[in-house]
């Protein structure tokens, strides 16, 4: 066993600190808390310019697959708004992965150059967890596909670039192999969004599709193999880029906090900071597993899966006590006099709900685990 | 970054796995109570050279590392063997002598420093131990007695007993402090009997469910039990990396560092106060769950489970209060309270 890491990442994550630090300002984290927006694009080409995002992108093999764990550590630590960042990545590796050479022309300099974002179009106002079985529909006209539909969550549609958008190209096939993945321009006629705002800080989209046009170079994968392309996309999405370390910030805003205050030295309060810092640690080595389990050209799936599960559920578990803990003073927002830390604390308690949501949901994840590790027979009716 | 046992380390495990399954099934650890140690079995794993496994070869033993006495220590959880492994191969580690190295006496650490009267308190492996090392006042001291042979009725069967500090054949073999690394190494090799305990308790609760029927199906297909299954092996995992880490940490030459605000910590002694804390959690939870899915056979005495539930418990309280080692904890990670 080597918990080390080799000298040229962490050669990586002292720069990258560095990067960070000059460039996650004050100002930058207010604009994201005031926006809604958790994009930064002077970040994003900061860590363009060293070439960092480029390295980071699964599969192009221009960097050690470690930093791309390392990255979203280090980001998520300072708590940077870097969830388009990381989706635009995912994006990035996809198409790396299953993407033409035209298509990889198109999409990835933008990308490397920290200038063009991503958003994921799978789930519709119907259909979330039962993303198999979404209908917005890419119909053959000629060479041409015409699609008609409507995506709910496409976040980061109002800053994107491009949007990788799951379709339903042939309706008779049984539900997971009728699917095409396309790979759009934001700026395509038809596409349009509307925003949709959230109990926590994050505005989300709704996306509309209106006799949107594309040719078949703007098929990502195969036709009809729509299914496939998801299954590259979800086991980095899962347990590898971030969201499974969000507890860190929240440990340490909350404890600067509650030293100013006595609290921190309230037995109950050690005990529970304490606690949120053991979890905060097994958190961790569960990502660098999947990230180590990644390096070695495996898919860690189910590791992922384990390891969002172990990291929201405890996450949502430590805003609830400090939440709790702070008393009052944790109901109050960024810039309020007497904001428990600053407001960060009413910040986490407003987001955590959507942890155990997004990227999978608990119990999907649960089901995962529990069918496919555990080996239990599979609960819910196959449906054609 | 290496995140897996080496070649040597899955060679090991899987010799102790198949030694404790064959010498050790639930049925040896179910007959050694109410003492809860079999010293038949003990003398089998003495031939092994388990017993002074960890002692540096120069000293006579096995020249093994931290990680390896792990390996060995999840195998025994697994198999729940009323053997005081743990104890004895980091009281060796202290005090190499000859027949401790061998495991012709049974040597045991004190968990606690003796009582103004000199008394070690329910001492693990109290109750069989010729040797017993532990803290009395400033001095490290090594204790040689008769053990009382008996234990007193307890929820784990463990072999618990209180011992004297001061009758015997008394040695000092260093002072106080000269203690707190053996009682890392205690807490790591312990957790990884804890995790073993995890481990097997989720194995026999699938089993279980898949193959007792109700309502005309498996119970393993509600989705209810099948989610609370599902936490268990992250958390089993995750102990495990943990512990792991722990290990790596206590065979580094540098001291580590402690710094929760960026979540960077690799100081020995707090990794293992972590590891312990968790992995007592998670048996825990895991033989808890698993119990509660065997429906009212798991409460029967004729099931196994329920002896893994209670060691869970018995072999991680025998420390303390798990939140009182957190606020022990907090002190390292953030400095003590401010008044």
């Amino acid at each position: 066993m080597d918990f080390a890491l080799p000298p040229h990442v962490e050669e990586y994550r002292r720069e990258l600190q560095d990067i960070i630090a000059t460039h996650v300002t004050d100002e930058v984290i207010d604009r994201q808390h005031r926006s809604g927006t958790f994009s930064s694009p002077e970040l994003n080409q900061a860590l363009a310019a060293r070439g960092f995002l480029e390295r980071a992108i699964p599969g192009l093999g221009r960097g050690d697959p470690i930093e791309l764990w390392v990255l979203f550590n280090e980001l998520e630590k300072a708590a940077a708004p870097y969830d388009a960042l990381a989706t635009t990545i995912m994006i990035a590796g996809v198409v790396a992965h299953v993407g033409t050479e035209w298509q990889k022309e198109q999409i990835l300099p933008g990308i490397i150059a920290g200038e063009s974002i991503a958003c994921l179009g799978y789930s519709e106002p119907d259909y979330g967890s039962d993303v198999a079985s979404i209908v917005t529909r890419a119909v053959r006209d000629g060479d041409q596909w015409v699609i008609n539909g409507a995506k709910m969550w496409t976040t980061m549609a109002h800053e994107a670039d491009w949007v990788i958008l799951l379709t339903r190209t042939d309706p008779d096939l049984p539900k997971h192999r009728g699917l095409t993945m396309f790979l759009l321009p934001m700026d395509t006629p038809g596409i349009s969004f509307e925003p949709v705002p959230t109990m926590g800080t994050e505005r989300t989209n709704a996306t509309f599709y209106d006799d949107v046009r594309a040719g078949d170079e703007r098929v990502l994968g195969e036709v009809n193999g729509g299914w496939r392309v998801m299954t590259v996309a979800l086991a980095f999405e899962r347990g590898v880029m971030g969201g499974t370390n969000v507890a860190v910030p929240l440990l340490r805003h909350f404890r600067h906090w509650a030293e100013s205050t006595g609290l921190a030295a309230e037995p109950v309060a050690r005990e529970r900071m304490a606690r949120v810092a053991i979890d905060n640690v097994v958190a961790t080595l569960l990502t660098q597993r999947s990230a180590w389990m990644a390096a070695s050209g495996q898919l860690p799936g189910l590791e992922g899966s384990m390891t969002k599960v172990f990291a929201s559920e405890n996450y949502q578990k430590a805003v609830r006590w400090f939440q709790q803990l702070a008393g009052p003073a944790g109901l109050l927002q960024f810039h309020e006099p007497g904001a428990a830390a600053e407001g960060w604390i009413d910040y986490d308690a407003r987001h955590s709900p959507v942890t155990t949501i997004y990227g999978g949901t608990s119990e999907i994840n649960r089901n995962n685990i529990a069918e496919r590790h555990l080996g239990l027979p599979r609960t819910r009716k196959a449906q054609p | 970054m290496e995140l897996g046992l080496s070649e040597d380390q899955e060679a090991l495990q899987e010799v102790f796995r198949a030694f404790f399954t064959k010498e050790a099934p639930p049925s040896v650890a179910r007959g050694s109570e109410p003492l809860g140690f079999d010293r038949a079995l003990w003398e089998r794993l003495c031939t092994t050279g388990a017993a002074g496994m960890g002692v540096p070869e120069a000293a006579g033993g096995g020249g093994a590392t931290l990680s390896d006495l792990v390996v060995v220590a999840e195998e025994l959880g697994r198999a729940i063997a009323p053997v005081p492994f743990v104890e004895h191969a980091v009281a060796a580690r202290l005090h190499p002598a000859a027949d401790v190295v061998d495991g012709s006496s049974i040597a045991t650490i004190s968990l606690r420093p003796a009582g103004a009267d000199g008394t070690w308190s329910l001492v693990p492996a109290g109750a069989v131990a010729d040797v017993v090392i532990g803290v009395d006042g400033a001095d490290l001291v090594a204790v040689r007695s008769t053990p009382p042979g008996a234990a007193p009725r307890n929820h784990a069967a463990a072999p618990l007993a209180h011992r004297s500090a001061r009758a015997g054949e008394r040695e000092v073999i260093g002072s106080a402090g000269d203690f707190d690394r053996a009682l890392s190494e205690w807490e790591v090799a312990t957790a990884a009997s804890l995790i073993g305990i995890a481990a097997a308790a989720l194995d026999i609760g699938v089993a279980y469910v898949m193959t007792r029927h109700q309502f005309g199906v498996p119970v393993g297909s509600f989705q209810a039990v099948q989610h609370a299954l599902a936490d268990l092996p992250g958390n089993i995992d995750g102990g495990r990396l943990l512990i792991y880490k722990s290990a790596w940490a206590g065979e580094q030459p540098a001291p580590g560092i402690c710094d929760p605000d960026n979540n960077d910590i690799t100081d020995f002694a707090t990794l293992a106060s972590m590891a312990f804390v968790f992995a007592a959690d998670t048996a825990a939870h895991a033989t808890d769950r698993s119990l509660h899915f065997h429906g009212g056979y798991g409460f029967s005495e004729e099931y196994d489970i329920q002896l893994f539930y209670r060691r869970a418990r018995g072999w991680a309280l025998v420390l303390d209060d798990p939140g009182r080692e957190c606020l022990r904890l907090a002190d390292r990670l953030f400095g003590p309270a401010a008044r």
